[in-house]
């Protein structure tokens, strides 16, 4: 594309070309995109165009990919070209599924497709899954009326629905869909794997299909991101613990100081562990309701656990420390975990961060003081 | 197990009055938080709401009013450091957006 093209890109044309240092330019998206990819197996001619046809079988890339997407490497950019994709050999009375351009959301629709010949919509939600890009508003009203006029979509199906994905429902209005493109949105299944059921049952979803769950397989593949996330919190503590060993043992050599610091992280990187992997997983087991509170006991076990069995000692400051400094570690990871559950809701995470931020912030900061007062004594 | 969150604190409101009764509160809730009773919506379940805003958006008479928004800790901090709502991750940047 020249510069000048570039100049005359009309506003908002659809797919936005995001990476283009110059500047804003459109790529005049068209319906025979990403064609290389390597889940595309053959195309499909039609009267608007060339459609590629996808593989509903997932290889061990796209596994690979899902894989490194949940420890957090290349998630932000992990996307599929949105557009129109033939399932099959789909024909003008196949069904329409509309899914986001999140290449895991993507493989998590297609592995479940193999069999029904349909079309899958895909929108731009700039890489991001169904249900945040709904909330942020990209898998969105406007979005779809574009996609569904760049692609034609009125020439191509002779019906006029649209089964969407439930949890798209918060960026959707579907009566203004239906006011603006005359296509009618049906609701389909929460989750992918049930959808050859809902499909079967002539597009009709059960109550369980409706619902959104968070069973501990849900939660597990949400551990390693947390992990990850947490990497800034364990290097923030370790500086302070660096910080604090320096003034209180400036006379140690280097491997004693070494050692000594590594031994005080310890207890850390357990609350740690606590607050991103084992709060998660014993989430509905652990009493409360607010997950700061939650956090807030398990890292008071945790520092039970700790002074009990790995570090015994008689000493009543050493004691305090441990409890004041280790479950607000515990209670901050176990709040951010908020973010990644799919119960919990604006009001409610706001209410609970009114308490618990300051309550982390005086525990941390008598603990601090503890930890230089017992030295100092 | 089902989980529950805090009691009392959703923003969720239904006006019976302007229901027109077509359910789809009901169909777009993933948490059952309606039931249909003499063709109007009915509030069962208000703490199992976790304001995603897919009702109100989806309700053609407007009957619905819910402050919907990310229930996430790391997202109010963003937002509150950068004065705006809350705030989950950069590409929905305004600047970035094409020929807007």
């Amino acid at each position: 594309m020249t510069d000048s093209n570039k100049v005359q890109a009309k506003p908002c044309c659809g797919t936005p070309n995001i990476d283009d240092s110059q500047g804003c330019t459109c790529t005049p998206s068209t319906v025979t995109a990403n064609q290389s990819a390597p889940w595309i197996i053959g195309s499909t001619n039609t009267s608007v165009g060339v459609i590629p046809q996808i593989n509903t079988q997932l290889t061990f890339q796209d596994r690979l990919g899902s894989w490194k997407s949940r420890w957090d490497i290349g998630r932000m950019d992990y996307k599929v070209t949105p557009g129109l994709y033939a399932v099959g050999k789909p024909d003008g009375a196949s069904p329409v599924l509309v899914s986001a351009n999140y290449k895991m959301s993507f493989d998590k629709l297609r592995q479940e497709l193999s069999g029904p010949n349909l079309w899958i919509l895909v929108l731009d939600t700039k890489g991001v899954n169904v249900w945040c890009a709904a909330g942020k508003g990209t898998f969105g009203t406007q979005e779809l009326i574009q996609r569904i006029a760049q692609v034609k979509l009125a020439e191509l199906v002779t019906h006029r629905r649209l089964v969407l994905p439930q949890l798209g429902a918060p960026g959707i209005a579907a009566h203004e869909v239906l006011k603006t493109t005359g296509f009618k949105i049906i609701y389909g299944p929460v989750r992918a794997s049930d959808i050859p059921e809902y499909l079967a049952a002539g597009m009709n979803a059960t109550e369980a299909m409706r619902e959104v769950r968070f069973g501990l397989m849900d939660r597990l593949v949400l551990t390693p991101v947390e992990l990850v996330a947490a990497f800034k919190p364990a290097l923030i503590i370790l500086g302070l613990l660096v910080f604090i060993n320096i003034i209180l043992h400036g006379s140690l050599t280097v491997y004693q100081f070494l050692g000594r610091t590594l031994l005080d992280f310890l207890p850390f990187c357990g609350a740690i562990f606590a607050g991103a992997v084992l709060v998660p997983l014993f989430l509905p087991l652990i009493p409360g309701r607010a997950l700061a509170a939650k956090g807030w006991l398990f890292g008071l076990f945790w520092a039970g656990i700790y002074l009990k069995f790995i570090a015994p000692t008689g000493n009543g400051w050493h004691i305090a420390t441990y409890l004041l400094l280790l479950p607000p570690v515990v209670s901050f990871l176990a709040m951010n975990f908020t973010g990644s559950t799919t119960y919990t809701s604006l009001s409610g995470v706001v209410k609970e961060m009114k308490v618990a931020i300051p309550a982390q912030i005086i525990a941390v900061g008598l603990g601090i003081l503890l930890l230089m007062g017992q030295w100092f004594a | 197990m089902k989980q529950q969150y805090i009691k009392n604190v959703v923003s969720l409101d239904l006006n019976v009055e302007k229901c027109i009764g077509c359910g789809r509160c009901r169909e777009v809730c993933p948490h059952h938080v309606f039931k249909m009773e003499n063709r109007k919506a009915l509030i069962q379940n208000r703490d199992g709401c976790m304001e995603c805003g897919a009702c109100a958006r989806n309700c053609p008479a407007e009957a619905i009013t819910v402050r919907a928004g990310v229930g996430c800790a790391a997202a109010i901090v963003m937002g509150k450091l950068r004065g705006s709502a809350p705030y989950c991750g950069d590409s929905d940047e305004p600047n970035k957006q094409c020929c807007g």
